[in-house]
């Protein structure tokens, strides 16, 4: 018995403690090394020259729903037709070869403004095992502070359980074993092990609020970027009025979107900017970063937000809403381009509000229903309201955009947000320009 | 089978029918005042909840095993994690400690004959009925789709039958309150004389820490939800920004309460694991008074961090620095109950029973999701991984995992007790082993998943998580099935089980020494208090039946029944007055050489405890004061001795 008291436990739990520092070393080395991997996606940078479209129309149906075919990605265009002259000058000349080069059944694609080509471009996933690859400057911060908890967090783990596991071996229950008499306290280990702790959490804490401040302090001088969410959609609004439902920001310029929200709580987050912020009806918050790297990025509503959340500001053809970020200068370009697109017929304006104001996240202009019923072939057609029969004129379409509550389709929510005060007499006027030519029901 | 060789002994009650026998019939069921009886009506009718919230878990997992539609539509799959969410939280894991084996075991473990107020105990049970047959009802009326959080302006505007669900929420809120009430009481006065503060069980202690937050925190949800009911209904803005409400506002209250619910539900798991570590291991619980302590002050440090739950939810930053440095404080005393537990198996003699199987797996599993707070504690991480997968995976580490887990051990540990039947220890172990694995895979994907930014509450998901999504579902139906035959296997123990005898575990408690299964009152003869946590006079005598070796017997004052009846439950176990005799050699032996000797010899002459109690005193006063507190530390001088 004095034999065996005597052998200090002390020997095999600091061979516990190290084998179980070299592994969670081990596990960050080859799986959480910054930067590691080299990027998936070698596909040439968009520089401000639009490339083939093809090659955008084309990498955008891996995005696309696997029940939303690439076909349909055309159909909106086609129905739209009078719109087809591009206004964006530079990239006129590549419509003529995206038609052939997306190599699919659609006819007559329409060219896609040089922006767009950017915004289908599949995103960025790039990165190691626990992150997609940061491309916010005040990111590595954070990560860097999850990488020592990971490290502290696996070196706990693996050294309880490894005691655990020894101890469960070393006394477990076999003939002739006994427990043997022990401490049942020990004051001085019991402070230490509190310490011990203690002293790791306030460090925790301190490096953790100061990487905090960072992220919530944007710099003085910082783009600013208008962004509206509402159930299911997103709307950008740049400094010149351009309005946008994808987010295009410069790089490495410090980027502030000041947020608000038309009906539910939503959440502004980007994986790749590590940033996150809830989305407040009648409130404004804020978020901001930095990217360093142009290109094309996630973005997603990360507070739950009713049916549509998981994919909010979807387009018809399935592709979601992403970041784009602009090479130096390309920013500025977008800004001018898009308010050069955005005038015109009647009906391309109210295309424009079709496609910036997230009217297509709920309905589509093909026919079939999303959240809310199609356009297509609506005009002039009786349609059948909880209210009663009604036809779908101007007036209706009027009266839809200020009080969409007012009168519900038969068989739809009722969750479309009141456009009051958000549209201009020229775009309520483009819209029922858009509507009317989209076909009537007779 | 090798139950033939095994005696099989009758360690029921001798003179009075058991509980199950004393009365038959439905009615005497639905109208018992019996604390066993109402916390087993509890504890049918949450497994059936579980089973409920673990369809829908199971549906929701189904659903996300490829992107886009699996099999049902987004509105539908809304309602599965809503209901998934409220089912398991308000109906499982808040009562299911507590109020379920809380109830047949606390009163037991003190010795008691009851709670205090068994009508009060009883109508606890009902509000839990009407309210989940409201939450649950709310299924047939479309079911609800504001998950289990009702965040507000979303639950205000949802066209599903919230007030339906919050009615029941409020009634389940009443009958939270009621059982935190009553435990309090019981526990206050009618622990028997010589069961000071220090000599109750573990389980009693956390038990006590639940109950206090249960009536503090649980009247906050009543008003949250009772004000969220007043807005829907009668348009007063409250949380509704459009008239002119906060809908920050209600995430404070609803996190005010639920932040300590999460406390609730693992606190009492903290209980039971501490006392399935001690009895399986042999060994007295390391750091008693720390692991006790820790209790009461995670329950109070649970008031004060609920803001952590909404560091990017618009709160000033200045909250958000104050939340999370409490929070940081909350892994303190959880950290020295881990080592403590640990340090528990420490020289045992580890006998690796089904509960102790799932006691070691719940120590690992509460680890990974204690340290997984550390993540979610730093604001600057945080701020990343909130609302994803990884807070996912941490709160089922620490809710699912560390209290579901504990739950089944404490089943496993205490069914023999209150049910008088073994059940099939193989098929149990098989299925702790299954728990533990398929639980690891559901949700270890999931933290990577998190941090690779995938949301949550998401119907459809980025092509790129697909591997971890279904890895996670195959590790939830593992899971599922290990649960589904484990209680399974409990039930079937009812019919075939072989009868169990009075201490199966070599457990110290009291509840031990009450017939299997106990009679009315739980005890025939008023127990014998022994020192917690003291193995050394339990030998077994064949498998599974563990017995005093040298029992000090005492002749029961008098007889048990109209005493411990319920019109008088001021009047608990008169304590006998041997028990304090018996305290006073247990000290004694362990104190200096000439005072023990004096002692012994006049504990055996001594029969009335005045007596004993003055040995004591000497005892004490010849010794050092602090060895009549810490027996332990007599231990220690020994081994000094030795050396």
């Amino acid at each position: 018995m004095s034999q065996r008291r005597s052998r200090s436990p002390l020997v095999p739990v600091i061979v516990i403690a190290v084998t179980a520092a070299l592994t969670s070393l081990f596990l960050i080395k080859s799986f959480g090394m910054p930067n590691a991997q080299a990027q998936p996606s070698p596909a040439p940078r968009m520089e401000l020259e639009p490339v083939p479209a093809g090659s955008g129309a084309g990498s955008a149906a891996p995005t696309a729903n696997t029940d939303q075919g690439s076909a349909q990605v055309a159909a909106p265009a086609a129905g739209s037709g009078s719109s087809a002259a591009p206004a964006a000058g530079s990239a006129a000349p590549a419509a003529g070869s995206a038609a052939p080069a997306a190599g699919s059944a659609a006819p007559a694609a329409e060219a896609m403004p040089w922006y767009d080509v950017l915004a289908n471009k599949p995103v960025d996933e790039a990165g190691n095992f626990w992150f997609p690859k940061a491309v916010n400057k005040i990111a590595d911060e954070s990560d860097m502070m999850f990488y020592v908890v990971l490290a502290l967090s696996a070196f706990f783990f693996f050294a309880i359980a490894g005691i655990v596991i020894y101890f469960t071996i070393k006394y477990r229950h076999r003939p002739g074993h006994k427990s043997e008499p022990s401490p049942t306290h020990h004051d001085s280990l019991e402070i230490t092990w509190t310490i011990i702790p203690t002293i790791i959490v306030v460090f925790l804490f301190y490096y953790g609020w100061r990487g905090y401040i960072h992220v919530v302090t944007p710099p003085q001088k910082a783009v600013e970027v208008q962004v509206q969410a509402w159930r299911w959609a997103w709307n950008f609004t740049h400094s010149n009025g351009v309005e946008d439902s994808d987010l295009h920001v410069p790089v490495d310029t410090p980027v502030r979107l000041v947020m608000t929200s038309r009906d539910v709580l939503h959440a502004f987050y980007a994986p790749v900017m590590r940033t996150k912020q809830d989305i407040i009806p009648r409130r404004y918050t804020y978020v901001w970063f930095q990217a360093t790297k142009p290109g094309t990025y996630r973005l997603t509503c990360a507070e739950y937000c009713g049916k549509d959340h998981s994919q909010m500001g979807i387009r018809p053809d399935g592709r979601r809403t992403v970041i784009v970020v602009h090479e130096p200068g390309g920013y500025e370009k977008y800004l001018q381009d898009k308010a050069a697109a955005s005038g015109g017929p009647p009906e391309k304006i109210g295309k424009m509000v079709y496609e910036t104001k997230g009217c297509s996240g709920c309905h589509t202009i093909d026919g079939s229903a999303r959240v809310g019923p199609s356009f297509k072939g609506s005009w002039g057609k009786t349609i059948q309201l909880v209210e009663g029969p009604q036809k779908f004129d101007e007036n209706y379409v009027r009266e839809s955009l200020a009080t969409p509550t007012a009168k519900g389709r038969a068989g739809y929510n009722r969750t479309m947000p009141s456009f009051e005060g958000q549209l201009s007499e020229k775009q309520i006027e483009g819209v029922i320009a858009f509507l009317k030519s989209l076909g009537d029901g007779q | 089978m090798a139950t033939t060789r095994r005696t099989e002994v009758n360690d029921g009650p001798v003179n009075e029918p058991d509980f199950y026998q004393v009365s038959k019939g439905i009615k005497s069921w639905l109208t018992t005042l019996d604390h066993k009886r109402i916390g087993l009506m509890y504890l049918f009718a949450i497994m059936g909840s579980l089973i409920i919230g673990g369809v829908f878990a199971l549906l929701v997992r189904t659903e996300l095993f490829f992107p886009g539609k699996t099999i049902v539509d987004q509105n539908t799959y809304n309602k599965f994690f809503t209901l998934h969410g409220a089912v398991m939280v308000f109906l499982v894991i808040i009562p299911g400690i507590p109020a379920a084996l809380g109830n047949i075991i606390m009163p037991i473990q003190l010795g008691a004959p009851d709670v205090a107020f068994p009508k009060l105990n009883l109508m606890s049970f009902y509000f839990w009925v009407a309210g989940a047959l409201l939450l649950v009802g709310a299924v047939p009326f479309g079911g609800l789709d504001t998950g289990w959080t009702l965040y507000t302006p979303y639950s205000l505007k949802s066209e599903t039958p919230v007030l339906v669900a919050t009615s029941g929420v409020f009634l389940l809120g009443f009958s939270s309150i009621f059982t935190g009430v009553n435990f309090l009481v019981t526990i206050h006065k009618f622990r028997p004389q010589g069961m000071g503060w220090f000599q109750m069980p573990l389980n009693i202690w956390a038990i006590y820490a639940t109950a206090i937050m249960q009536v503090l925190a649980t009247p906050v949800l009543g008003i949250t939800v009772l004000l969220l009911s007043v807005e829907r209904f009668a348009h007063i803005g409250i949380f509704d920004p459009t008239l002119g409400g906060d809908p920050v506002l209600f995430q404070h209250f609803f996190w005010f309460y639920s932040h300590p619910a999460v406390y609730i539900m693992i606190i009492p798991a903290m209980g039971v694991i501490s006392e399935i570590l001690s009895t399986f291991s042999r060994k007295p619980i390391f750091g008693y008074r720390f692991i006790a302590y820790s209790s009461v002050s995670l329950a109070l440090l649970s008031f004060l961090v609920w803001g952590h739950h909404m560091f990017v939810s618009g709160q000033s930053r200045l909250a958000n620095m104050v939340f999370s440095a409490l929070t940081f404080s909350v892994g303190i005393p959880a950290a020295i109950k881990v080592f403590n537990w640990v340090a528990t198996l420490y020289k045992g003699d580890i006998r690796l029973k089904t509960p102790m199987l799932y006691a070691l797996g719940f120590l690992l599993i509460f680890t990974i999701g204690g340290l997984t707070g550390l993540f979610l504690g730093i604001l600057s991480v945080d701020v990343h991984l909130h609302d994803t997968y990884f807070v996912v995976a941490h709160f089922h580490y620490v809710m699912m995992g560390s209290t579901l887990v504990a739950f089944l051990a404490a089943m496993h540990h205490w069914w023999p007790k209150f049910t008088g039947k073994m059940y099939g220890e193989a098929v149990a172990r098989a299925c702790s082993i299954g728990v533990f694995f398929g639980f690891n895979l559901t949700f270890l994907p999931q933290f990577v998943m998190g941090s690779r930014g995938m949301p949550r509450r998401y119907w459809d998901y980025d092509p790129m998580y697909t591997t971890f999504h279904q890895v996670s579902t195959i590790g939830a139906f593992v899971l599922g099935i290990s649960m589904f035959i484990s209680i399974v296997n409990l039930l079937v123990s009812f019919k075939t089980g072989r009868r169990a005898p009075r201490n199966p575990w070599g457990g110290s408690s009291l509840e031990w020494q009450a017939p299997t299964p106990p009679p009315l009152y739980n005890f025939e003869n008023p127990p014998v208090l022994h020192e917690i946590y003291n193995y050394d006079d339990l030998v077994e005598v064949e498998e599974d039946r563990w017995e005093r070796r040298a029992p000090i017997e005492v002749k029961a004052t008098e007889a048990p029944g109209d005493a411990h009846a319920h019109a008088k439950p001021a009047d608990p176990v008169p304590p006998p007055p041997a028990d304090i005799a018996d305290k006073a050699v247990a000290r004694a032996e362990k104190a200096a050489d000439e005072a023990t000797s004096a002692v012994v010899k006049a504990t055996e002459e001594v029969k009335a405890a005045e007596t004993a109690a003055k040995a004591a005193e000497e005892a004490k006063a010849a010794e050092a004061p602090k060895a009549v507190e810490a027996p332990a530390e007599k231990a220690d001088e020994k081994k000094e001795g030795d050396k």
